[in-house]
């Protein structure tokens, strides 16, 4: 690749470290490769307040990426499983976490897919999202932005709440939920659409808003008529993504590490 | 003056002996972190059946259990292997509809456990609100609204009390008194604690002025009045860990996830590592020396 050029990935990575940006001193947890190094780019530039484990149990100073390490890092303070839920019932944490489904409210499916009681597909169990999504801010990343993530309808089982009205008894969500952003191999959403409608706030390079609301199974809403490019990881954060992920393992995530900008290949 | 004794030592099959059929049995551990498994293959061994399981945080405790069609019905927030996210055998036994479910988020599991704990019949709770955990059929969630100005209203979540309780530790003595060794403790303390009966198996049993417990005071985590039995079951939570005397055994956690491929496959592996007596299973992976060069995993 050239001097200017990066990959999906690493577009990917830099957006993911956009959800932290204005979040002050909180537990940063990004589940899965690129929200983990997203995180870790987030607090090496512009949120060094934010806290980072080492995948564990274990707060690190600097942020701890995925594979072999070369050094052991510092470890600053213990974030071990009890304290995991006293942090994130305080508030004080956004997670960026990969479910396998989500729908037009922002519920969202780790659980089963087909009937609760006899699944077609068994996956892991609704583990800590019904917390989590009411509890503390949450984003979504997808590597693969079509209508089998992107469902019609509701999920198949609610494990995250989201902006459904019909789920609340007293009219209204609890006080906790917050969905911030959704980030695709396609493009980067948030929920400010007219009634927390999910909204396209930018494509990646390439990438047209019809191509996006043809792998989505509900209708979207745009920032503008003229929706802006998500912006290119600039040669400083190429640098910072290099050296939080020494490993590469960013380069696996895609089939054939593709480019960030489509038009470039 | 006499020194009163409380012997608390069992064997691990003297500890399944205190399970019947249909009693529940609440499991610690964490995934693949110090799960009770040689008390889990003694159970798979035996003859009981209509079992409710409760598993919080389970790994191959659920699947070894589901494989030998122990399960009556689940109560669980995840099923993993961590670096094998899926466990097989859940999986195949849940697409299977072998048994009844009642899911739970992580932190509703937590405060079940601890109501029980505090022998409350429920902790209120915002977790599951907005979600189809509440909305399982097989469970009627019960609400409860704030007696405060605020008048918000709350899941009730239920006391979880298992019958029986089941956790491995790293030392203890003969009078139940534990160390749990490892940084993280995970919730073994809330589910002794809830549960009307708990047994422990250890890495080693040893004198009590050997827990040294001045020193290690905050690894013990539980009054040993809350320990009705110990067993010594060295390496008895492999191939999850037992960190710090032992890591994860992930070579064998693939031969494992491999064995759910086909019924053959599972036949092999039953026979190889569960319907063989504890020495010959810890003789089939290598014994101490081999388990404890096992590498530190990387998350």
């Amino acid at each position: 690749m050239t001097q200017n050029s990066y990959s999906l990935a690493e577009l990917v990575i830099a957006a993911c470290a956009e959800v932290w940006r204005d979040d002050g001193e909180v537990m940063a947890t990004g589940i899965g490769p690129l929200p983990r190094i997203g995180a870790g780019l987030a607090k090496l530039s512009f949120a060094p307040a934010i806290q980072t484990t080492d995948g564990e149990a274990w707060y690190t100073s600097a942020p701890v990426g995925p594979g072999k390490r070369a050094v052991e890092p510092e470890f600053e303070g213990i974030a071990n499983y009890d304290r995991v839920f006293s942090a994130l019932w305080s508030g004080k944490r956004h997670a960026l976490v990969g479910p396998v489904q989500i729908d037009r409210y922002g519920q969202a499916n780790i659980s089963v897919i087909g009937d609760h009681k006899k699944p077609k597909a068994a996956m892991l169990g609704a583990r800590g999202f019904p917390g989590n999504s009411i509890s503390h801010p949450n984003s979504f990343f997808f590597p693969n932005h079509n209508k089998r993530a992107f469902v019609e309808g509701e999920v198949d089982f609610v494990c995250m709440a989201g902006y459904n009205p019909a789920r609340y008894r007293n009219g209204g969500p609890p006080q906790g939920l917050d969905l911030r952003r959704i980030i695709t191999n396609l493009c980067v959403m948030d929920f400010g659409g007219p009634g927390h409608q999910i909204r396209v706030i930018s494509l990646h390079p390439g990438v047209t808003f019809e191509e996006v609301q043809d792998n989505s199974g509900f209708p979207l809403a745009k920032i503008s008529d003229d929706i802006p490019t998500t912006p290119a990881p600039t040669a400083e954060q190429l640098e910072l993504i290099a050296k939080i992920d020494p490993n590469n393992v960013r380069a696996t995530v895609f089939k054939d590490n593709p480019a960030g900008d489509r038009r470039a290949a | 003056m006499t020194e009163t004794m409380l012997d608390k030592r069992m064997t691990v099959d003297d500890i399944v002996d205190q399970i019947s059929d249909g009693m529940t049995i609440g499991i610690g551990g964490w995934a693949t972190r110090r799960k009770p498994m040689a008390l889990i293959r003694a159970i798979a061994r035996s003859n009981l059946k209509d079992l409710t399981v409760m598993a919080g945080y389970g790994g191959m405790d659920i699947g070894l259990l589901a494989a030998t069609g122990k399960i009556k019905k689940l109560v669980f927030a995840f099923a993993s292997l961590d670096h094998y996210p899926l466990e097989p055998h859940f999986r195949n036994a849940r697409q299977a509809g072998a048994f009844e479910v009642l899911e739970l988020d992580e932190g509703m599991y937590h405060w079940g456990l601890r109501a029980a704990a505090m022998k409350l019949p429920f902790l209120p709770t915002r977790v599951g609100i907005g979600t189809d955990i509440i909305n399982q059929s097989g469970f009627d969630f019960k609400f409860v609204k704030s007696p405060y100005e605020d008048g918000e209203e709350f899941v009730a979540m239920p006391a979880l009390v298992p019958d029986i309780a089941l956790i491995h530790a790293h030392r203890s003595d003969e009078r139940g008194n534990l160390l749990t060794l490892s940084v993280d403790p995970i919730f073994d303390e809330l589910l002794v604690r809830a549960a009307k009966k708990s047994f422990a198996t250890v890495e080693k049993i040893v004198p009590t002025a050997e827990l040294d417990m001045k020193k290690n005071s905050r690894y013990n985590l539980v009054e040993r009045a809350m320990i009705t039995g110990v067993a010594e079951a060295p390496l008895g939570a492999h191939p999850s860990s037992a960190d710090p005397d032992y890591q994860l055994d992930l070579k064998h956690i693939k031969t494992y996830v491999e064995s759910a491929a086909s019924p053959e496959a599972w036949a092999e592996y039953k026979a190889k590592y569960v319907d063989v007596s504890e020495a010959d299973y810890q003789a089939s992976i290598g014994g101490q020396e081999a388990v404890k060069q096992l590498p530190v995993p990387i998350y």
